[in-house]
C-alpha cells in the first residue's frame, strides 16, 4: 500500500519532537479522522533554524510530517510557505489517494506556524 | 490474529470440494447423470447445514455470503407484497447500530427508497443490546427485527434467545407477525444456532468464517417468511434466489459446517489463549483499555485501544514484525471514519481510530501469544514518542482544533467524503457535522 519512502520515515521519522521555546507552533488536525499533527519552528533572520513535530495519525500522517520537516528545514519563512502538498507526495514517492489529505494536512501545519509568527 | 475477518480452508473440507470442480461438474439443476452427481452433492451439503440449524432442507437458500443473505433480509422484506398488504402501507424495520454494513446500508437504501421506515436500536457502552430499548421500539406495523448474534469488532453477544422469546410472546398475541433475522456470521463457530431455541425467523450465516470456501452462504428461511425475490432469473432456491448453484462452494459449506462441533475442546483452548493475550497486553501497556464486554464474548475476540497511538499506524508495525491485526478504525481499508461499532459504544473519536481487533483460531498457537506480548509494548511506546503531547493524558485534543483542506486535495479526491465534515469553499475550514 504504501512507498519504499514512506516507510522509511514513518519508521525512521525525522525531526521528531517538540522543540523548546518555539517561535511559533502549527496545530492541525481533527479527531474524526484520527490524524492530528504540530509543527515547532525555531527562527532567524527570517529562516527556520531548526523545526519538530508530534503527530497522533495513521502511518502517511507520520511520513508527511517527518518530510515536511525535511523540505522546510533551513527555508526562508517565503520558500517555505511555497511547499505544496504535491511537493510533499513527490518527495515520499507517492501515497495512496485516500492518504493525499494527510500531505495537505502537514502543509497546512507548516503554514498556520508561518501565519501566527508573522502575527505574534 | 485476524480470523475474523477469514480463515483459511480446512484441510479435509477442500478435498471434500475438490470432486466437484472437475469430477462431478454438472449443473446440479440438470436432469441428467452429471446433474445428479452433482444435485447429490447439494442435496448432503444441505442436510448437514440442516441438521447444524435444527431446520429442514426446504428452508435452506444459498447464497454468495453473509452479505448477500443480509441483503436478502432487510430488502427482501421491505420489497414483499404480504408485508405490505398486511399492513396496508409501509412496513417498519428495526436494526441495532452495530450491525455489519450490509445491514445498515440494506436498511438504510429500503428507507430512502420509501419502502419502510427504520429505527435504529442503541448500544450499552459493553457494546450489548438492551432488551427493552428494542421492545419500546416495537409498533404495530414492525415487520422485522434485526440483531447480529455477536459483533465482528468487539466479539459482543448479543441476547438473541431472549429477543427471540420476547418477539415470539408479541407475536402470541395474534398482532401482526414481527420476524426476527439474526446475521450469525461470526457466531457459527462458537454459539448455538438452532434455529427453534433462537426462536429466529431468519438467519445468515457464511463458510469463510467457518473455515469453509469463500463465496458461499446460507440464509435460513422460516417456512411462510415472506421474502420478496432477490436476484430474478431461474427456478432456483425454491424460486427466492436465481442462479446456478456453486456446487463446490455448498459442498464444502456443508463438510464445514459439520466438522464444527469437532472443535468444541479447541474453541475452550482459544477462549484461554485470547484471555491470556488480553491480561498481558493491558499489563505490559500503559494506558490500554478493553473494549467491548468481558463476559458475553466470542471466545476468540480481544479488541483493545491504545491511548496516544493511532490504530492503522499500529497495524502496520504489528504486520512487519509479521502480525496480521485489524483496525477498529476502517482507516486502513476505504473509509477514514472511527469504527461506527465502537462510535455506538459511547467512545471518542480517537479512542475508536486508537484500536485494534486481535481475532484467534484454530491455528493460534500459545508462541503467536507470547510474540504478539513481547512486539506490542515496544510499537505503542515508539508511536507515543511520535505523537508526544498528543497522546498525554492530561493533552488530550480538543475536537475544537481545525483542520483545513486546499481546493487542490479535494479536488482530487484526496479527502474523504464519509468523514461527517463539510468544507466551507470560502475559508476552507472543515467542519463537523
Amino acid at each position: 500500500m504504501y512507498s519504499k519512502e514512506v516507510m522509511e520515515h514513518f519508521q525512521n521519522p525525522r525531526n521528531m519532537g517538540a522543540l523548546e521555546n518555539p517561535e511559533a507552533v502549527g496545530n492541525v488536525g481533527n479527531p474524526v479522522c484520527g490524524d492530528m499533527m504540530k509543527i515547532y519552528l525555531k527562527i532567524k533572520d527570517g529562516v527556520i533554524k531548526d523545526i519538530g513535530f508530534e503527530t497522533l495519525g495513521c502511518v502517511a500522517a507520520i511520513a508527511t510530517s517527518s518530510m515536511i520537516t525535511e523540505l522546510a528545514k533551513g527555508k526562508t519563512l517565503e520558500e517555505a510557505e511555497k511547499i505544496e502538498f504535491k511537493d510533499v507526495e513527490h518527495a515520499l514517492g507517492s501515497l495512496p489517494p485516500i492518504k493525499m489529505h494527510c500531505a495537505d494536512l502537514s502543509v497546512q501545519a507548516l503554514r498556520k506556524a508561518i501565519k501566527e509568527y508573522r502575527e505574534n | 490474529m485476524d480470523y475474523a475477518a477469514t480463515a483459511p480452508v480446512d484441510s479435509q473440507v477442500l478435498s471434500e470440494m475438490m470432486p466437484y470442480f472437475s469430477e462431478n461438474f454438472g449443473n446440479p439443476s440438470s436432469v441428467h447423470e452429471f446433474g445428479e452427481e452433482a444435485q447429490k452433492g447439494v442435496v448432503k451439503a444441505r442436510q448437514q447445514i440442516a441438521e447444524f440449524l435444527g431446520c429442514d432442507t426446504s428452508e435452506i437458500l444459498f447464497t454468495s455470503g453473509a452479505t448477500e443473505g443480509n441483503n436478502t433480509v432487510v430488502k427482501g422484506i421491505a420489497m414483499s407484497r404480504k408485508i405490505w398488504d398486511e399492513r396496508e402501507g409501509k412496513p417498519h424495520i428495526i436494526v441495532t447500530d452495530i450491525e455489519h454494513d450490509c445491514v445498515l446500508e440494506s436498511a438504510k437504501r429500503v428507507a430512502r427508497d420509501g419502502l419502510a421506515e427504520v429505527s435504529f436500536v442503541p448500544v450499552q457502552n459493553d457494546g450489548r443490546v438492551n432488551i427493552e430499548t428494542i421492545k419500546s421500539l416495537i409498533r404495530p406495523e414492525t415487520a422485522l427485527v434485526s440483531v447480529m448474534y455477536a459483533n465482528n469488532e468487539t466479539g459482543a453477544i448479543q441476547p438473541i434467545r431472549e429477543i427471540g422469546k420476547m418477539i415470539a410472546e408479541l407475536n402470541a398475541t395474534g398482532r401482526k407477525r414481527i420476524y426476527f433475522h439474526s446475521d450469525s456470521a461470526q457466531a457459527a463457530n462458537y454459539l448455538d444456532c438452532n434455529v427453534n431455541n433462537l426462536q429466529v425467523d431468519l438467519l445468515t450465516i457464511s463458510a469463510h468464517k467457518i473455515y469453509g470456501p469463500k463465496g458461499i452462504g446460507v440464509l435460513y428461511v422460516r417456512k411462510g417468511t415472506p421474502l420478496a425475490k432477490f436476484m430474478d432469473g431461474g427456478e432456483q432456491e425454491y424460486k427466492l434466489r436465481a442462479g446456478t448453484h456453486n456446487t463446490p462452494g455448498i459442498v464444502g459449506f456443508g463438510s464445514a459446517v459439520s466438522r464444527i462441533k469437532d472443535y468444541a475442546a479447541k474453541n475452550e483452548e482459544i477462549r484461554v489463549l485470547r484471555d491470556k493475550l488480553i491480561d498481558g497486553i493491558l499489563s505490559s501497556v500503559s494506558r490500554s483499555a478493553l473494549n467491548g464486554p468481558k463476559e458475553n464474548r466470542l471466545p476468540n475476540n480481544a479488541n483493545i485501544r491504545f491511548e496516544g497511538a493511532e490504530g492503522e499506524a499500529i497495524l502496520v508495525m504489528l504486520s512487519q514484525a509479521g502480525i496480521s491485526v485489524s483496525t477498529g478504525s476502517a482507516c486502513a481499508a476505504k473509509s477514514l471514519s472511527p469504527s461506527h461499532v465502537l462510535k455506538a459504544m459511547g467512545m471518542s473519536d480517537l479512542d475508536a481510530h486508537s484500536s485494534i481487533r486481535f481475532s484467534l483460531g484454530r491455528g493460534t498457537t500459545a508462541e503467536d501469544v507470547n510474540y504478539v506480548i513481547s512486539v506490542l509494548p515496544g510499537i505503542i511506546e515508539k508511536l507515543r514518542s511520535v505523537s508526544g503531547s498528543f497522546g498525554e493524558p492530561a493533552k488530550q485534543p480538543s475536537s475544537e482544533t481545525n483542520m483545513f483542506y486546499s481546493d487542490d486535495v479535494l479536488d482530487r479526491g484526496g479527502l474523504p467524503a464519509d468523514l461527517g465534515c463539510e468544507k466551507n469553499r470560502k475559508t476552507g475550514e472543515i467542519k463537523e457535522e
